[in-house]
């Protein structure tokens, strides 16, 4: 009994979060948008609750490389959110940034590297926004930190963190284009008991 | 006619040489590869998480913590007709992939891979497992190929050499 209530309660949350998921990729692209200085098309963000082995194979493989800014949430909301870019996105996105003030190949250097920060903060801070602004309640990022290695490596960050309460993680994955196409993905992963905040304040109840 | 099995994250396989077993993308997570020397029986837990006990609710996965994933592996070796007493341990993996200033949840976030790696050195000691080689913590991912009939544990990170232990 105890089983189904908590399973219950797990599959509202999860429409709960894929409901934030929607609307924070929509802003998180608006910033992107006005911090590129041009206009940025996007597809219907897919939120998807996955195994954690199917989430690898989503972005082409565990060892595909990829950039990853990952950030603490402080708060009413606490917990933690992820971005991730594939590599030549990331590479793509930093030239942008930098107005080709980087050598090719050189993206991923220190200087790149802050800019990708840079670009996962402005992103992440809009989705984060959108949370806040839809339950009402206070929700801080912490400074980033942005790694570039396997996919696999960087998402055992947030899989490790869902896997304290469950055998899968949520993802929102949002395609995007400038010139070219661009998957990014976003992740965020609330602790257990911002879960019930975040319910309770779009009117959900917890109890069933 | 010999062939790599494929570990997941919070998965467990084992082989008899000359096949090998791998797991790619190891972060936090930590690959700990068993073998019995003598018939050349091997195997590999992609662990996530130190400690089963510590977590209370809804989990049937063993493979998923260091100690009744490693625990799970002997069984699984030992019905193939491996010996506790003859089985010996490499471990890899157990990053820092993000290195935070600040303190709350992305300080614990940030030192999980320590514990992963703390916990699986545990087990092994508690199983009386003697740990032959080890490669764990830096801030890079590995994936590791483990051969049970020389005991090798191949590790490649990105932008690194590949290593043998």
């Amino acid at each position: 009994m105890k089983d189904a209530i908590l399973e219950q309660v797990t599959e509202n949350y999860y429409d709960v979060l894929k409901e934030i998921g929607n609307i924070g990729a929509g802003n998180a692209m608006t910033a992107l948008s006005q911090m590129l200085q041009c206009k940025v098309d996007m597809k219907v963000p897919q939120v998807r609750l996955l195994e954690f082995s199917e989430v690898g194979e989503m972005m082409g493989g565990e060892e595909q490389i990829m950039a990853g800014v990952f950030l603490g949430v402080e708060g009413d909301i606490t917990g933690s959110m992820m971005f991730m870019v594939e590599e030549n996105s990331a590479r793509h996105l930093i030239q942008k940034i930098t107005m080709g003030m980087l050598p090719e190949g050189q993206e991923f250097d220190e200087m790149g590297l802050s800019a990708m920060q840079e670009v996962g903060n402005i992103i992440t801070g809009a989705y984060l926004n959108s949370l806040s602004t839809l339950t009402n309640l206070t929700v801080f990022p912490t400074p980033p930190a942005v790694t570039v290695d396997m996919a696999g490596a960087i998402l055992s960050v947030p899989a490790i963190q869902f896997g304290i309460y469950g055998d899968k993680i949520l993802l929102i994955q949002s395609q995007f284009y400038d010139e070219v196409k661009l998957d990014g993905y976003f992740i965020l992963i609330p602790d257990l008991e911002s879960y019930e905040k975040i319910l309770t304040a779009l009117g959900l109840s917890m109890t069933v | 006619m010999s062939e790599i099995i494929k570990v997941g994250i919070a998965d467990l396989k084992t082989c008899i040489s000359p096949n090998a077993v791998m797991t790619l993308g190891l972060g936090s997570c930590v690959g700990i590869a068993i073998r019995d020397p003598m018939n050349k029986i091997g195997g590999l837990v992609h662990i996530m998480l130190p400690d089963s006990k510590a977590i209370t609710v809804g989990q049937h996965n063993l493979a998923k913590f260091a100690d009744t994933g490693i625990e799970e592996l002997v069984k699984q070796m030992e019905r193939l007709g491996a010996r506790r007493a003859r089985m010996v341990a490499k471990i890899a993996g157990g990053a820092t992939m993000f290195n935070f200033k600040g303190g709350g949840t992305t300080t614990s976030v940030g030192q999980v891979g320590d514990r992963n790696a703390e916990a699986a050195r545990a087990k092994l000691k508690e199983l009386r497992i003697p740990i032959l080689a080890q490669d764990t913590g830096a801030n890079y991912g590995r994936t590791v190929v483990f051969y049970p009939e020389t005991g090798e544990y191949h590790i490649r990170a990105v932008g690194r050499p590949e290593k043998t232990i």
